[in-house]
């Protein structure tokens, strides 16, 4: 097997760009509270999760705000773990402590 | 490689409660009906009014849409125009019906009607008690209506371009409106949509400013777009700011925080509201609290290290109400400030809210701008709706709860003489290339390579210019500061570049056209509020501290060209009742 080219390397780095491109797009949401949260996880914890992680967190896009609303703002936890497990990280990543207020 | 084209009968930008109940009316008469957004349609902003939407249904106090009508004139300072302001309350009976008949989920009385709840500058019999009209279907009104009036687009097979962006409006040599240039943004390609009418419904643009309660995508896009095709936008320099956004974020804290009894505080802790407004004190109009709190930062009475922000308090109501009667200011506050607002007072600052002003249209939602025979002409074939139109229903102040029944009003206003407009107009004009010439140009202005400043820093630096320039408070030597400073970074623009020219998901270019947008909104709202040279709700002017009716009871029109200002007055004839003439405005 010869060693990947950079020439094979571009598309792939391209594609992932792609990728988060799109996620990020999905990112853009009807309420100010989500876009914050969301295009803050992008940033700060997408990359750590892995491939189950990034699938899980494209579902969770696809609820409708309100949902994605009750979800993060802790009024309701989602019914399956593993959204649930993702909305804890979202928080770890997002989390602000007293103190860092404005 | 010429750019793809299709034919509808109507086209909508925009597929909030304006868009959607256009879409629905003109689909479900067998039109065909493309609708184009740039995020998937439940995503709209519409899906963030929490509130509801008023309509004097009288199913808890009695009501009746002619004071619901004085209290939007009033409401607007004299602004607005009354034929319209009629027409909307009278409609607004109706109209929530036929929501309710097309599913939306309104929560209800025990004797079953339609709950409505009180707000802000409501009241009974032309200025007397507290009235109770804003209907809710819980605390997801916009939601709710939003999801309902999508599924039923899809069952009357309006035809949604999700995830599309509307690039610019196409005239042809009559000026008539024939059609839109988008973007699909997942493959990068240009589509031209054919239309015999064309509406934007496309929502505000609080993003101009730094501090705002608006979600990303308000970034004024269908504004700039009439404002490229050579359409004025009118009384712009009428911004709402909501006093208490959390301080640098701009999530709202709503006014029932400072009625469960919290108050502000001064970085000395003083509770400056008592020294602004002795009798109303915290609760007093949302323009006023907004000043006062401008003023005490201003001043060097501000918090926190940089001091620039007040601290709402809410620690002596206890955990029992705070909790309970403020659920939602309890969790913003956990997840993004990280306190708990029963133990620690909440940072807090004003935040661009709402626009007032717009795409000017008359109340059938036709866009109406200054041409040969009067100020207002109708552009053939263009239509504006919801928050992105000026109708004017709002004048220089909103209230809460008008905005979803304009949008529902007009966005359906539309969808009625579009119908006729199709009948007397049933073929598509002719599309030359010459007409398509201006709007390609534009689409070719993001792949320029070379050196140059990223889109993201001249963003950021437009938006603290607008708050800083033309923000709560206004003078003219801040403003007009203001407008060489603007006049400078649109120059910037101009020299930005793309780093990432990829086609696919390229989002970059989709934020540095909506870049070019935010440059032409801020322009138009700056132009006009320098201009105005009064106090007039939303617009306050410490130079300038009064209303002037004499001179400034007339709506502003901004055009592009040459950053130009006209005026038009005010309608002040309603359809069946008698005006309502200027009084001061006091609560
Ligand atoms: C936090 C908050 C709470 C509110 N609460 C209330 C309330 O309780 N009661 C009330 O009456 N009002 C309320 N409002 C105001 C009200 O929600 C909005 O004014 C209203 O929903 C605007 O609706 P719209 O249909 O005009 O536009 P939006 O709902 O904003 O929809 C705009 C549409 O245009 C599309 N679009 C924009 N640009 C482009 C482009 N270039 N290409 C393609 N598509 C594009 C978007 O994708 C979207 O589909 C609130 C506002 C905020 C910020």
């Amino acid at each position: 097997m010869s060693q990947p080219t950079d020439a094979d390397q571009a598309p792939r780095a391209a594609t992932a760009d792609a990728e988060l491109s799109r996620v990020g797009w999905q990112c853009r949401r009807g309420m100010l509270e989500l876009d914050l949260l969301l295009s803050q996880f992008l940033t700060t914890g997408f990359a750590r999760l892995d491939a189950a992680g990034r699938a899980d967190f494209l579902r969770l896009l696809g609820y409708p705000d309100q949902i994605i609303h009750s979800w993060l703002m802790g009024r309701e936890p989602p019914a399956d773990a593993e959204l649930r497990r993702l909305v804890t990280q979202i928080w770890a990543a997002t989390a602000k402590h007293p103190g860092d207020a404005a | 490689m010429p750019i793809p084209r299709r034919k509808f009968d109507t086209l909508i930008v925009g597929a909030g409660g304006a868009g959607l109940n256009a879409a629905l009316r003109l689909a479900s008469a067998e039109l065909r009906v493309a609708v184009v957004s740039k995020v998937f349609p439940t995503r709209s902003h519409t899906v963030a009014a929490q509130g509801g939407v008023n309509a004097a249904l009288a199913n808890v106090l009695p009501d009746d849409w002619h004071w619901h009508m004085f209290d939007t004139v009033k409401g607007s300072d004299y602004l607005g125009d009354q034929d319209a302001i009629e027409y909307m309350c009278r409609e607004a009976i109706p109209t929530v019906y036929e929501l309710e008949h097309a599913g939306v989920p309104f929560s209800r009385l025990d004797d079953g009607k339609i709950y409505q709840r009180a707000f802000g500058g409501q009241s009974q019999r032309f200025g007397g008690e507290q009235a109770v009209r804003t209907c809710a279907a819980a605390d997801r009104t916009g939601h709710a209506i939003l999801h309902t009036l999508y599924q039923q687009n899809l069952r009357a097979r309006t035809h949604f371009f999700d995830e599309y962006f509307a690039i610019d409006l196409i005239r042809d040599e009559d000026g008539v409106a024939i059609g839109a240039l988008v973007l699909e943004i997942e493959t990068g390609e240009a589509l031209v949509i054919e239309a015999k009418a064309t509406l934007l419904a496309s929502g505000g643009h609080g993003q101009v400013f730094r501090t705002t309660t608006n979600a990303f995508i308000n970034t004024g896009d269908g504004m700039a777009m009439a404002l490229r095709a050579g359409v004025p936008l009118m009384d712009m320099e009428f911004y709402q700011f909501h006093p208490t956004g959390v301080a640098g974020k701009g999530m709202l804290i709503t006014e029932g925080a400072r009625g469960e009894g919290g108050y502000l505080i001064n970085g000395d802790g003083e509770r400056f509201m008592e020294g602004y407004a002795p009798r109303a004190l915290d609760l007093a109009s949302r323009d006023v609290v907004a000043r006062s709190m401008v003023t005490e930062v201003r001043e060097g009475r501000g918090c926190g290290p940089e001091k620039d922000h007040v601290m709402l308090k809410l620690d002596h109501l206890g955990a029992e109400v705070v909790h309970h009667r403020l659920p939602g200011i309890t969790d913003i506050c956990r997840v993004f400030l990280g306190l708990d607002p029963a133990e620690r007072p909440i940072p807090v600052f004003p935040t661009a809210h709402y626009a007032m002003g717009g795409i000017p249209t008359d109340r059938y939602a036709r866009v109406v701008a200054p041409a040969r025979h009067g100020p207002e002409e109708v552009v053939p074939g263009l239509y504006a709706a919801g928050e992105c139109a000026c109708v004017s229903v709002h004048g220089a102040n909103r209230l809460g709860g008008n905005s979803l029944l304009d949008i529902l009003v007009f966005g359906r206003a539309a969808g009625t003489d579009i119908l006729e407009y199709v009948r007397n107009n049933p073929n598509h004009r002719p599309l030359r290339d010459e007409d398509l010439e201006p709007v390609v140009t534009r689409l070719g202005r993001w792949e320029r390579t070379g050196a140059g400043e990223g889109v993201a820093a001249v963003k950021a630096d437009l938006r603290k210019l607008m708050e800083d320039h033309c923000g709560v408070f206004r003078d003219d030597a801040t403003m007009a500061a203001g407008v060489e400073k603007l006049k400078a970074l649109r120059e910037r623009v101009e020299h930005a570049r793309l780093k990432d020219q990829s086609k696919t998901f390229n989002t970059a270019r989709i934020e540095a056209l909506e870049l070019d947008n935010l440059v032409d909104v801020g322009m138009a709202t700056l132009m006009s509020a320098l201009h105005r040279q009064e106090s007039r709700g939303a617009h306050s002017r410490v130079d300038y501290p009064e209303r002037d009716d004499e001179l400034w009871m007339k709506h502003s029109l901004y055009s592009r060209d040459g950053d130009r200002m006209d005026y038009k007055p005010v309608r002040t004839k309603p359809l069946s009742v008698e005006s309502f003439p200027p009084k001061a405005r006091v609560y």
